[in-house]
């Protein structure tokens, strides 16, 4: 069935590809040439917003929580798949917990033949969680297949998890670094603010939606992390140019046209990765579900927002382009802005 | 920016060429391809996520390892001052990571210690020219002696125990036949077991959980167990359980006659009288040297054999064996009995080892993620060229050629690597499909940006690719220090996606540079624009 929509699809390419290449297909502009946005204007909303959201994210992190994967809690996390094509959770659960684990989480994955059963980390050490698989794959029995087990024990699951944010704080310090050598310093530090929203955010939509916190979510902040330098360091070149090419030109504007220069790029870049995260959204599978949805949200929703509404418009408060010689500095937007 | 020397775009192409060659033995059967030269070979590996398997992470005791070395430090210590007639009170303990002593006269004191100093030794290997011992005598005191193991001497001690465990676990998992397990030191003190294709890890847990240590002992038949267990127990003996249930207990002598290092073969067999699953053994010369001897001695007594501080059984010596062999039989099933076999064949580990994280993929679920991914991927490639097409015209067609050419050179680099491919590894190529389309959008915008400025067809083209390629650059090598570090912290399918990213970032950064701007200058060259159409 795929196999034939992919046939067809790959036809179709076939013949965009020759319509293409003859000048035949009508050009597609999605973003219009020369938009004039007051970009850096939106700063006295977007500021506040993105503290707000920031605070909220803040918030819930401490108030909710994070999700914590078996990565990172220990544990033991079976995937069973009925033999019977259907799975009986509520009889699962029963036999499970009657094996006194502690608590016994179960829950639908997939399909309806397969269960996800997690139980939290027994109390002494590694040898307990051994026991506990023991026990687990005893009471499940035959009526079920073992697709997959992970068992950590406490001590691996609080290395992992350190290492994890030491990765992610080291991730962060190189960057910065890189930028500091390659842009003044004003930039790094912009970029480095853009950077922790972006993670704050993130970790704020990871906490409301309770997905699993684990290894493949840091490779998620962090992806989202390189992404969104991406393409604030694209505007960030775009304003460097400007700087040395119009030495008198406002701040504010300069910033804008930057912005607006570079904004059929951003958004056409976006669209091909949402496209390609959609896809692997829809048609990835389970395993990588929440690692792609983590991923939509920060590169797409959040990346893009903060490259232009705060990496951009923050330059202004920490002072670049103030020492250009007779560079007037003032907030008002220039009239041609105003299209 | 557009002009090639003949020499440089044949290099080009021939660089894009091999590296995409590379892939080729990924298309051919694994059999075929063992057929072919070694340089060949090399194709991507699936990870145990896609083909299924287990991952075991074991961990060494360094706990027992101290303790067993400061057990070791004082029957020393108890034997030299001994020897030197010195008296000591209240005997050597051990405690908070050293073993202490009390000498009785206070003038004992300095020739005690210039006779413990003579314990010590230099460490060996690396370390040997640093001048540190693996052992620290000092006065502490009092007529106490303190004598401590200092942390290079331990750390070197840890790395002897890993090294002997990695080449036991490898002999243990070697005979369970299965193919191309992977053995790894990590860290200090661990041991990273992989093998493809194992569905259930349970019996090979319980192959590498035992430490084997294996002994003859004696029996002490002076006191009756019930009321060794009452606590006269002679101190040359200990109380023992018995391996299979219900538990009995044993009064065995400490001395071992034999140890389990002296067997140079094991066999799971059959007893020929009652035809009970046994195991049968080999001693080596020596080895069978000390158990005749030992057996000569002892006609009429029982001894034990001990396994992991467990008897296995306690036979009545009935006659002298000077053969060198012997069986041991226990309740063994079939199963028991290989594998005993099996570990008194690999030997003995230094410290018992434990199974601090464990991860296993069944066979159909590695190959359902297979799936899903292909389908992932092909669906997300199709989006983004349609996307292309419809909005660069002509130069979607050559960005896609590009990204073509992209993917396959990253499949090509991922075999010529031996890289491991995860699942979340194929989502790093999706994803690199969604952004190496980035390179060519940057530089096609700027060259739109460029005739809007004015400038003519050629000389748009020439600024386009000239200015965007340096913020590629520097866009990209932000992206490969976060696929850097993910690779540097991340295990597993974690880092399959940090391999592929990286990989990914380096073959667009290569093809914005290299190709696109040739097949764009073979364009300008062959067509001689006067618009671009773009």
């Amino acid at each position: 069935m795929t196999h034939t929509v992919l046939i067809g699809l790959g036809i179709l390419i076939a013949i965009l590809t020759v319509v293409a290449a003859l000048g035949l297909l009508p050009s597609l502009r999605i973003v219009p040439d020369n938009t004039h946005f007051d970009f850096t204007r939106f700063r006295r909303i977007s500021f506040p917003i993105s503290a707000a959201l920031s605070i909220v994210a803040i918030t819930l992190f401490f108030t909710h929580g994070l999700n914590l994967g078996i990565d990172f809690k220990g544990g033991t996390l079976l995937e069973v798949k009925a033999k019977s094509g259907t799975a009986d959770i509520a009889a699962m659960r029963t036999t499970l917990d009657a094996l006194g684990l502690g608590e016994v989480q179960l829950q639908q994955f997939g399909g309806p033949e397969n269960v996800l059963i997690r139980v939290a980390e027994q109390p002494g050490g590694d040898a307990a969680q051994q026991a506990a698989l023991q026990k687990l794959r005893g009471a499940l029995g035959d009526s079920v297949d073992i697709q997959r087990t992970e068992v950590l024990g406490p001590r691996v699951a609080g290395e992992l998890l350190a290492y994890g944010m030491v990765g992610l704080m080291l991730a962060i310090v190189s960057i910065l670094i890189y930028l500091w050598f390659r842009f003044e310093w004003q930039f790094a530090l912009g970029a480095m603010i853009a950077n922790v929203h972006d993670i704050v955010l993130t970790i704020g939509f990871m906490s409301i939606s309770q997905v699993d916190f684990d290894l493949t979510s840091i490779a998620a902040l962090l992806t989202i992390l390189g992404y969104s330098l991406n393409d604030t360091v694209v505007i960030y070149d775009r304003i460097r140019e400007m700087l040395r090419r119009y030495k008198k030109m406002p701040m504010p504007q300069l910033l804008n046209e930057s912005i607006n220069s570079t904004l059929s790029r951003s958004i056409i870049t976006h669209f091909t990765v949402t496209l390609a995260l959609l896809a692997l959204l829809l048609f990835g599978g389970h395993a990588i579900h929440s690692f792609t949805a983590v991923m939509m949200f920060g590169v797409v929703l959040v990346g893009t927002y903060t490259s232009i509404f705060i990496a951009a418009p923050i330059l202004i408060y920490l002072g670049v382009g103030e020492h250009r010689e007779d560079a007037p500095d003032t907030a008002t937007p220039a009239k041609k802005n105003k299209a | 920016m557009l002009y090639f020397t003949r020499w440089r775009a044949l290099g080009i192409i021939l660089t894009a060429l091999i590296v995409c060659l590379c892939a080729v033995p990924n298309f051919f059967p694994e059999a075929q391809v063992k057929t072919w030269p070694a340089w060949a070979q090399r194709r991507l590996v699936l990870g145990l996520d896609l083909q299924g398997g287990s991952y075991l992470l074991l961990e060494v005791d360094a706990n027992y390892v101290k303790k067993e070395r400061l057990d070791q430090i004082r029957d020393d210590v108890r034997r030299t001052l001994r020897d030197a007639k010195i008296g000591f009170t209240g005997g050597v303990t051990v405690r908070n990571d050293a073993a202490e002593v009390r000498i009785t006269k206070e003038s004992d004191v300095q020739p005690a210690l210039a006779k413990l100093r003579e314990l010590s030794q230099p460490l060996g290997g690396l370390m040997g020219s640093s001048g540190q011992r693996d052992l620290e005598v000092a006065d502490a005191g009092g007529g106490v002696i303190r004598l401590s193991i200092p942390q290079a001497a331990m750390l070197d001690r840890m790395r002897k125990t890993i090294e002997q465990s990695i080449q036991i676990v490898e002999r243990r998992v070697n005979e369970l036949g299965t193919v191309e397990p992977v053995i790894q030191r990590q860290g200090n003190d661990r041991i990273l077991v992989q093998v493809p294709g194992l569905q259930d890890p349970t019996r090979l847990k319980e192959l590498l959980g035992k430490t084997a240590k294996m002994e003859f002992r004696m029996v002490d038949t002076s006191v009756p167990p019930d009321q060794a267990q009452q606590g006269r127990l002679p101190p040359e003996s200990e109380l023992l359980m018995s391996a299979s249930p219900p538990p009995v207990p044993y009064v065995v002598k400490k001395q071992v006659l034999v140890a389990g290092g002296d067997l140079t073969d094991a066999q799971a067999s059959f007893d020929q009288r009652t035809g009970e699953p046994v195991v049968s053994f080999k001693f080596n010369t020596s080895g069978a040297r000390k158990f005749s001897q030992a057996t000569t001695e002892n006609v009429g007594l029982p001894f034990a054999i001990v396994l992991d501080n467990k008897v296995i059984s306690a036979p009545v010596i009935r006659e002298p064996i000077t053969g060198g062999q012997g069986q041991i039989s226990g309740n063994f099933t079939v199963q028991s009995a290989n594998d005993l076999a099996i570990l008194l064949r690999a030997g003995a580990l230094p410290a018992p080892l434990t199974v601090v994280e464990e991860r296993t993929v069944g066979p159909g679920l590695g190959q359902d993620s297979i799936e899903k991914g292909e389908l992932a991927a092909y669906v997300g490639s199709i989006l983004v060229v349609v996307f292309m097409l419809l909005t660069y015209r002509l130069f979607g067609v050559f960005a896609n050629i590009a990204v073509t050419i992209n993917v396959a050179m990253i499949f090509g680099l991922l075999s010529l690597l031996n890289a491991t491919l995860t699942l979340p590894g194929i989502a790093g190529i999706v994803l690199t499909v969604g952004i190496a389309v980035d390179s060519n959008v940057l530089i096609y915008e700027r060259i739109r940006e460029e005739l809007r400025g004015g400038r003519n067809a050629i000389s748009a083209i020439d600024a386009g690719f000239k200015r965007a390629l340096a913020t590629i650059l520097d866009s990209n090598i932000t992206t490969f220090i976060a696929a850097a570090v993910l690779f540097y912290i991340g295990t597993g399918p974690v880092r399959g996606f940090a391999v592929t990213l990286g990989i990914g970032i380096i073959t667009t950064v290569f093809t914005a540079f290299t190709l696109t701007r040739l097949i764009v200058a073979w364009w300008v060259r062959w067509k001689r624009p006067q618009s671009v159409p773009i």
